[in-house]
């Protein structure tokens, strides 16, 4: 197993797109790193530089601390699995698992040791002398890892591997992945779409988006402290209320204005923030907002919708003289119904300041 | 049957007769007595080889049949193993002017033959190739060459790039995914292609009778043509010439039928 690094790397196709600009990233050994991002994020275009199957533009890509940056795929021993499992499809699934150990001229009663161990492991040893098309989705699935398994490689790449299967499966699938991956130890690049995947699975998450890395850290960190408005929206379901406003300071007083309401900022982490004048945005998670009795919050408003999913409920709620709309998710009660007034408290410890020029959260620096 | 279906029935009866029935005459007076060729139709009485018999003995028709599967099976060896080569690149590999080059190949094909027939027997009068193979499989690659790089481009194009990536994360040189994984897979393709170029090199005819000089060298279709005598034309002999130059190939053709439809409308219908 392996570290690998990418420092300062981009991706600038010959149309003039840049895919991916100025990339710095380590990923320790055994470390399980989630790339996570919107379509066209630059995700899945990391994974193939750090793969080989894209040459980088710019910058260097490490991988046991050697430079691979202008070595070819075959070279870099790393194994990936695909969002269309690309599994061979005139092979068997034994010839599929074969297929990199013969390429590495390994004695046949070795590559066969392997391949039944590989196939015992994932629970598809049945399957060995099928072809791909005679599988369903979640055993193709399974046979794309385990061609990935068997070569034991220095680290595994994994393109949205779970994305073609469906919901039940997948959540079974995530948790048998997680489990592989601390029975390898491996290091593992794992690229989804789906916030909830990457926070589940991770180590630590790195969230893109337009090609740039936006935060790199932990999963609660980051749900926790959002290093910009994109990861504060991106990250968390649903997706944190963000408020543009402005912060004043009157004496001792700090308020925090924004279109639909004004909160005094006494004892929150926004007292500490030093940002003055200028424009900002509030940040407050669904989870954070709790529902009182009229008059009883920071703030009244009008339930307009309202989702109940069994364990909580959101409600979409217009509050102010905008009718500025605020998302609040709540455990499962008595539940509202739209066209009721409520009123809301916001936690004062849980708010988020971001810049409004650089959308940069204001209370990590 | 409803009457929609039965209406259908009977065009495709039609026009299946109509394509059918000068390959039926063929057949059938080839096995006809020249006493009675020109005779009303109808079943002849008594069906003879008479005319097979002269083909092979009174005349040398093994020569132009050896020469044809010679000509026409390295021309279609040669072309597709070197269009596969060409195809691959101009489907994977990314350089420049890519577009240019397809349209190029392209457009060598659209000089109608008679053009360059005298420009082509010049230079080959040089090469001192006149009345030999490579004389003949030369000029047919020139042919073939686009049609199977335009063939293969487009079967190459489906197969997902994603395969030889894997292949390649899996540790294969560029030989060994194309032998092991796009090889295997395009396969399909390849027969359709080469059965198309073979097809095509088998009846070729202007080329075959301008390069050779002498019966050594003439090819199915010259050697038939040129069947007719000062004062009669053998049609008996011609027609059973035309069965045995048929026959083969129609052969191959029914035995590979599902995958030429297949190969033809791949690209169509995405499976």
């Amino acid at each position: 197993m392996a570290t690998i690094s990418l420092e300062g790397v981009s991706k600038v196709y010959p149309n003039g797109h840049a895919a991916v600009r100025d990339v710095t990233l380590g990923i320790d050994d055994g470390e399980l790193l989630v790339l996570v991002g919107p379509s066209g994020s630059g995700k899945s275009t990391v994974l193939r530089l750090i793969a080989g199957l894209e040459t980088a533009s710019g910058g260097r890509i490490m991988i046991g601390g050697r430079d691979v940056t202008d070595v070819a795929p075959q070279e870099r021993d790393l194994a990936m699995v695909f969002q269309t499992y690309a599994l061979y499809p005139h092979k068997s699934v034994r010839e599929n698992l074969a297929f990199a150990l013969e390429v590495r001229r390994i004695p046949a009663a070795q590559i066969e040791e392997r391949v039944r161990a590989a196939a015992t492991g994932l629970g598809i040893e049945s399957l060995l002398d099928r072809k791909p098309a005679q599988l369903s989705g979640g055993q193709r699935q399974r046979v794309a890892l385990g061609r990935a398994i068997v070569r034991e490689p220095r680290a595994f790449l994994l393109d949205e591997p779970l994305s073609n299967l469906d919901p039940l499966l997948r959540a079974a699938t995530r948790a048998e992945l997680a489990l592989l991956h601390r029975r390898l130890g491996a290091t593992m690049v794992y690229v989804t779409h789906d916030q909830e995947e990457a926070m589940t699975l991770a180590t630590r998450m790195a969230v893109m988006n337009g090609g740039i890395l936006e935060q790199v850290a932990a999963p609660l960190e980051i749900f926790a402290r959002p290093a910009t408005t994109f990861v504060a929206q991106f990250v968390g379901t649903p997706s944190m209320n963000l408020w543009p406003g402005t912060w004043s300071r009157a004496g001792a007083a700090r308020r925090v204005m924004t279109a639909a309401f004004a909160l005094d900022a006494a004892g929150s982490a926004l007292a500490g923030a030093s940002h003055d004048g200028s424009g900002i945005v509030i940040g407050l998670r669904p989870h954070d907002i709790d529902v009182t009795p009229i008059g009883g919050g920071d703030v009244d408003g009008t339930v307009e919708l309202v989702e109940a999913l069994g364990a909580w409920t959101t409600m979409h709620v217009r509050v102010g003289a905008n009718r500025e709309l605020v998302r609040v998710a709540a455990l499962s009660g008595p539940a509202a119904r739209p066209g009721d007034r409520v009123g809301l408290r916001f936690r004062r410890d849980r708010l988020q300041v971001f810049d409004a020029a650089t959308e940069r959260n204001l209370l990590t620096l | 049957m409803t009457r929609r279906s039965w209406r259908w029935s009977l065009v495709t009866a039609v026009i299946v007769s109509a394509v059918l029935f000068p390959l039926g005459w063929a057949v059938l007076s080839s096995l006809t007595p020249e006493s009675r060729l020109f005779q009303a139709p109808g079943l002849p009485r008594a069906l003879v080889l008479d005319h097979y018999r002269a083909l092979f003995d009174a005349r040398d028709f093994w020569t132009p049949i050896r020469n044809s599967i010679i000509v026409a099976g390295s021309t279609t060896v040669l072309s597709v193993t070197f269009g596969t080569a060409c195809a691959y690149a101009l489907v994977r590999l990314r350089f420049r002017g890519k577009a240019l080059v397809l349209a190029f190949v392209l457009a060598v094909s659209m000089f109608p033959q008679i053009s360059i027939v005298s420009p082509l027997y010049l230079v080959l009068r040089e090469l001192r190739l006149l009345d030999t193979y490579p004389g003949l499989v030369l000029p047919y690659l020139t042919f073939a060459m686009p049609l199977t790089i335009w063939m293969l481009v487009g079967f190459l194009r489906q197969l997902p790039a994603e395969l030889e990536d894997a292949a390649f994360m899996d540790g294969a040189g560029r030989w060994r995914t194309a032998w092991d994984v796009l090889l295997p897979l395009a396969a399909p393709g390849l027969a359709t292609t080469a059965i198309l170029t073979f097809l095509y090199c088998w009846n070729e005819f202007l080329f075959a009778l301008s390069f050779a000089l002498g019966p050594d060298s003439y090819t199915v279709p010259v050697a038939i043509a040129l069947f007719r005598g000062q004062y009669q034309v053998p049609w008996g002999e011609i027609l059973a010439a035309a069965v045995v130059a048929t026959a083969p190939v129609a052969a191959i053709v029914l035995v590979a039928q599902r995958r030429i439809v297949a190969g033809l409308t791949a690209g169509a219908v995405k499976g």
